[in-house]
């Protein structure tokens, strides 16, 4: 089919601007990168670089060394890992249970569940919460806060919707109970989607900033996002704690900028695996729901 | 040993939703159909203990807004007061504050961000290669995925008066730099391009998806009348995306006293504070750090409270619309 000139020119130009936009996002996050691997020197004496004239692994060493960094990126690890294992478990079959017709009060409960999206008690209740429970200061304050949320219970719900009741029933005449069955039947075939919901939690765990400043006073329980907040608005490397006196301290900016990257990478590694997922519409039907 | 705690945990279970059966008879059938499907109902208990307490406990704590609570006189011996903290809320300046801060950052982002997704979602469906849309699509999704406190030091490395890169150029091409973060006058603004920069491409997907379900037979009808481009952007694809942007921009109108607090918190610095402080920032500053927990409860209630009742009238509009509404 032959193209008019105007669409000739439409189609040229929103390829350009569509590359445009591309790239303007990706540029901070391009810049974080190669400031973070320039050679300390160089960057003191030019503080902007596009493209490094010496490539360096100094600031990297630098973070790596120092014990709270590596503690922030235990502490990470394990709400991402540990949390996102508890909030599967529970939202999964808590929404597998409010998905079959049999369960008598399964609207109350529904009901009930999507309360607590439209109306929060707000930040000083949940606070004294977590307070009387002893929590504070204990990783598990910021794993039981955000264990699970309606939004999440709704749209796993929405999914297990789709699996028939007849699967189950063939497998309660083999003399499964309905426990059995949620994990011998129902859990192998709904893998993928669980899955993707895990990486979900993951991300959410790994980026939690504000619950964990909010219940964790001792710095050496802080997740990187914490960390990473300190060591913004703090202009020496004093955040970092004792670090090996004999590794001489780069400059704060590349340090800073190789600690954001650190933050960044598990999330690009992730990020695939997410798309495949979102791009197919697990997020869309939150909004449909 | 599993009979043992269904027996005991029953009555969590049906306590939530006893008053909703009218007769005996039908809390008993209620019983039976627990009873016959106990391993059903214990794999929603975690859940629903869950709720209760980390739901619904503090709802119960709410109770405090009412009262003078001390931490060290405990939430049921703590003296009622009425609505005095509400009224030093509403008599006091900062209520102004707050509410004009809140507002004013809500309406910007949807003056300026609520537009953008759709703009971008038409643009990209216009696109000729799929590979193409496809690279473009995964790289604008990306910064969402980002947390604040990452999003906040980007801006910093950017933005920063000395070491910034974008006041290095401004200084090159000889505009002097310009103070973005500590300059009350565009501090909204600040935080608009961050949400921008952030939630954009993953404002597209709803839209994506409504033009996707657009019949393609549309378009070659309206190139058939001889329609151009543009046309069949404003006959075709607009008319199939219209009801998706009503919806949500009643939903976005519902949800205008919900600022991104992680983002205003992390961007607030002294010089900023008269512009800078929003509803849950305030809870948090007088009531974590200065310990007036009753006040700061009732400034977070009145905040909840005000949308949920728009968050309400909101979903009603959309159905109006004939639409599902989010519930």
């Amino acid at each position: 089919m032959k193209l008019s000139l105007g669409d000739k020119i439409f189609n040229i130009a929103n390829v350009i601007f569509l590359g445009l936009i591309a790239l303007v996002t990706m540029f901070p996050i391009y810049y974080v990168f190669v400031v973070s691997f320039t050679e300390p020197a160089e960057y003191l004496q030019k503080t902007i670089v596009l493209w490094p004239d010496n490539w360096s692994l100094a600031s990297y060493r630098y973070l790596l060394s120092a014990p709270t960094f590596i503690q922030a990126i235990g502490v990470s690890t394990f709400l991402a890992v540990v949390g996102t294992l508890c909030s599967l478990i529970v939202t999964s079959s808590f929404a597998y249970a409010l998905s079959r017709k049999k369960f008598k009060g399964r609207r109350v409960i529904l009901l009930l569940v999507l309360f607590t999206i439209l109306f929060s008690p707000g930040i000083i209740p949940n606070y004294l919460l977590v307070k009387e429970l002893g929590l504070i200061n204990s990783l598990w304050s910021v794993i039981l806060v955000s264990l699970s949320n309606g939004w999440f219970v709704i749209l796993m719900k929405g999914f297990y919707d789709s699996i028939s009741d007849t699967l189950v029933e063939a497998a309660t005449i083999d003399g499964c109970n309905d426990i059995t069955a949620w994990i011998k039947i129902i859990l192998p075939l709904s893998l993928p989607s669980i899955a993707a919901f895990g990486l979900f939690f993951a991300v959410q765990y790994w980026n939690q900033y504000f619950n964990a400043l909010l219940y964790l006073n001792d710095a050496s329980k802080w997740p990187i996002q914490v960390l990473l907040q300190n060591m913004l608005i703090d202009s020496s490397s004093s955040s970092l704690g004792d670090v090996d006196p004999l590794i001489k301290p780069p400059p704060s900016q590349t340090l800073k900028m190789a600690a954001v990257v650190i933050a960044i990478v598990p999330i690009i590694c992730v990020y695939p695996f997410l798309q495949k997922h979102f791009a197919k519409g697990v997020m869309i039907g939150s909004i449909k729901e | 040993m599993i009979d043992n705690e269904i027996s005991t945990q029953k009555p969590t279970d049906v306590s939530a939703y006893t008053k909703m059966e009218k007769s005996p008879g039908k809390l008993k059938k209620f019983f039976k159909h627990v009873k016959r499907d106990r391993y059903l109902y214990l794999l929603a208990l975690p859940g629903i203990i869950y709720f209760f307490i980390f739901k619904y406990v503090p709802m119960y704590g709410i109770t405090i807004a009412f009262k003078d609570f001390s931490p060290f006189i405990g939430f049921t011996d703590s003296q009622w007061v009425g609505l005095q903290h509400f009224q030093r809320l509403f008599t006091g300046e900062d209520f102004w504050m707050l509410l004009r801060n809140t507002l004013a950052i809500s309406f910007l982002n949807i003056l300026f961000f609520f537009p953008l997704p759709i703009i971008l979602s038409i643009l990209l469906n216009e696109l000729r290669s799929q590979v193409y849309k496809r690279t473009v699509q995964s790289l604008v999704y990306l910064p969402h995925f980002l947390s604040w406190v990452i999003i906040a030091s980007l801006t910093f490395m950017l933005l920063g008066k000395s070491d910034g890169i974008i006041n290095y150029f401004l200084n090159e091409l000889g505009f002097g730099t310009f103070d973005f973060l500590t300059n009350p006058d565009v501090f909204w603004f600040l935080l608009t391009g961050q949400s921008v920069w952030k939630e954009v491409g993953w404002g597209t997907i709803i839209f994506l998806a409504a033009i996707a379900g657009v019949n393609t037979e549309l378009y070659e009808a309206a190139k058939m009348d001889g329609a151009n481009r543009f046309r069949q952007i404003w006959h075709v694809t607009l008319p199939a995306i219209r009801n998706v942007i009503i919806i949500l921009l009643i939903l976005r109108l519902g949800d205008v006293m919900e600022v991104g607090f992680e983002q205003v918190f992390l961007m607030y610095n002294g010089a900023v504070s008269e512009v800078a402080e929003v509803f849950d920032t305030y809870v948090y500053r007088v009531g974590i750090q200065q310990g007036q927990f009753s006040y700061s409860t009732a400034v977070g209630l009145f905040k909840s409270f005000v949308g949920l009742v728009l968050v309400v009238i909101a979903n009603r509009m959309s159905k109006r619309f004939g639409e599902e509404g989010i519930y």
